[in-house]
């Protein structure tokens, strides 16, 4: 059975002050993450201060928008009646080295397993949100139509 | 050594209301008033007795209703970090008898959907449909590829605790057994590795106890039961940030092992080691989360949870029994809190002696937990039948 992205009417993020420009970058088509100027170390999620020195001089770069799945789990009982199950939330190593909680689609749940390689592909959910799922390195998104 | 500074703290009254799938005719304020009446008559008191509360939004109302105001309060969630603070509040005088108290009902109305407390909407987990069978089930899953832990030893643990409830006359789940590890992989798959068995249920309840200083507890009708030690660690909010088994703060140690910090130091304020716990009171959310304890409070090696459990080791007549009353699992699990402090009136049953199943015999010191690395906190409570020494 191959997995595909949830259909729009699933329950939206509302970004935050802090975390606006993450969820820009998922519209135009990219993973976007904090950097510190002062230490450059990386910050993710997105946060007010730098993980590494605390500080407030954070910018933004953008993800190869490839890595490697961390972790997974095949949800059969969703978390809403919303959800068209099964879909799978996985934890992505991303090459910059920050783990991203997202989704895998593109393949049979059959084929996933830990370090798989994979990379991100964007999906507009409304108006404001598009979300990035995962797909197996080298394949397309799924076809949307039913 | 030392006396640590709630050596002289004892917990004097316990109580549990009926816990079911659905109580009818209470809410959570009413259910959780009838578990504060519990506890004081357990523990030979009247409210006019109590000049301290914590029961995290709750306080502040229970106070007024009882009408013992002023009283210390504790608005902290009440799990094991609110009865320490309530032990702490006593050891320094600034109450000399506290109840903690917490209870449910009437909350998990939309039944296609998760328990509300179960997905909260941050915008990093919501749209991945994440709840937390699915946020544990990603801690099983790393810890399974690091180190081979396998379904049938997760099931080991399910069937364990289940049959604990199954022969407790008050769980919810009492007679739905016994279980063999192949009835729980025989159970329909919620999140990949965990089967519905693995899971905690959800139901409606309330729990409360009464802690007061030694001086007091000498004319009260109970035995008392002594703090031994405790602490809380946590590595951030749970459910918004992914649970990362290797995600760690500037010390180096990581999400997976957490709850050592705290288990360090409760050991420390006991002056006992693990060896020395008689009955294992550990929090039961997702049955890998049982192994995944007993390698972070250093009862074995990372990565030998998954062995540590097999061959009746965790069973009460072994040598570590866990969770005797069901836990989470079968006994109850009321909400947010309640189920938590419910670890802890376990424990306090079992060093009475007086439990209505299940008891470990000459149960000496119990270790209750809160928490679970899925949800990026672990919280230790070590109990004793006589003080520390």
């Amino acid at each position: 059975m191959m997995l595909k992205p949830q259909r729009p009417g699933i329950p939206l993020p509302v970004p935050t002050i802090v975390s606006a420009p993450f969820w820009e970058g998922c519209s135009a088509g990219e993973i976007r993450y904090q950097c510190c100027n002062d230490c450059d170390a990386i910050t993710m999620n997105p946060s007010p201060a730098c993980s590494a020195c605390f500080g407030p001089n954070l910018r933004w770069e953008a993800s190869s928008g490839k890595g490697s799945v961390y972790s997974y789990t095949v949800v059969w009982r969703p978390q809403t009646p919303d959800f068209e199950v099964p879909y799978v939330p996985a934890i992505i190593e991303m090459e910059e080295g920050f783990p991203l909680m997202s989704s895998i689609v593109g393949c049979d749940v059959e084929e996933i397993e830990v370090a798989m390689l994979v990379e991100a592909v964007f999906v507009k959910m409304s108006d404001e949100i598009t979300l990035a799922y995962f797909v197996p390195e080298g394949r397309d998104l799924p076809d949307l139509a039913v | 050594m030392p006396k640590h500074f709630l050596h002289d703290v004892a917990i004097v009254g316990i109580y549990n209301t009926p816990q079911a799938r659905v109580l009818e005719d209470h809410d959570s304020d009413t259910i959780t008033v009838a578990a504060c009446r519990g506890a004081i008559a357990d523990a030979g008191l009247t409210p006019a007795d109590i000049d301290g509360v914590a029961a995290g939004g709750k306080a502040a109302p229970l106070i007024y209703w009882m009408r013992n105001g002023p009283a210390w309060r504790s608005m902290n969630p009440p799990s094991i970090p609110a009865v320490l603070q309530a032990a702490a509040a006593i050891a320094a005088g600034q109450c000399h008898t506290a109840i903690v108290t917490d209870g449910m009902a009437g909350v998990y109305t939309q039944r296609r959907s998760t328990a509300p407390w179960t997905r909260p909407s941050n915008e990093f987990v919501v749209s991945y449909g994440m709840f937390t069978a699915a946020e544990f089930a990603l801690i099983a899953r790393r810890h399974m590829y690091l180190y081979g832990t396998t379904p049938e030893q997760l099931a080991t643990v399910s069937a364990t605790i289940r049959n604990n409830g199954h022969v407790h006359p008050d769980a919810i789940y009492r007679g739905r057994g016994p279980f063999t590890p192949e009835d729980i992989l025989a159970s329909r798959m919620v999140a990949d590795p965990f089967h519905l068995l693995d899971c905690a249920m959800t139901s409606e309840g309330a729990c409360a106890m009464v802690l007061t200083n030694a001086e007091r507890a000498a004319d009260m009708p109970q035995k008392p039961v002594w703090i031994l030690g405790g602490s809380g660690d946590t590595y951030g909010p749970s459910y918004q940030h992914p649970p990362t088994w290797s995600f760690s703060g500037r010390s180096g140690e990581i999400n997976g092992t957490v709850g050592r910090r705290s288990a360090q130091q409760a050991f420390g304020m006991a002056g006992i080691t693990h060896k020395d716990v008689d009955v294992c009171e550990f929090y039961d959310p997702f049955s890998f989360e049982i192994i995944r304890q007993f390698e972070a409070f250093g009862f074995c090696q990372e990565g030998e949870g998954g062995d540590f459990v097999m061959d009746g080791r965790i069973e009460v007549g072994g040598e570590f029994p866990v969770t005797t009353d069901g836990g989470v699992m079968s006994f109850s699990h009321g909400g947010a809190a309640v189920q938590q402090l419910q670890r802890i009136t376990r424990a306090v049953e079992q060093l009475r002696g007086n439990c209505k199943s299940q008891q470990v015999k000459g149960a000496e010191v119990a270790m209750a937990t809160n928490g679970g690395a899925g949800a990026l906190f672990t919280d230790v409570l070590l109990l004793g039948s006589e003080k520390a020494a």
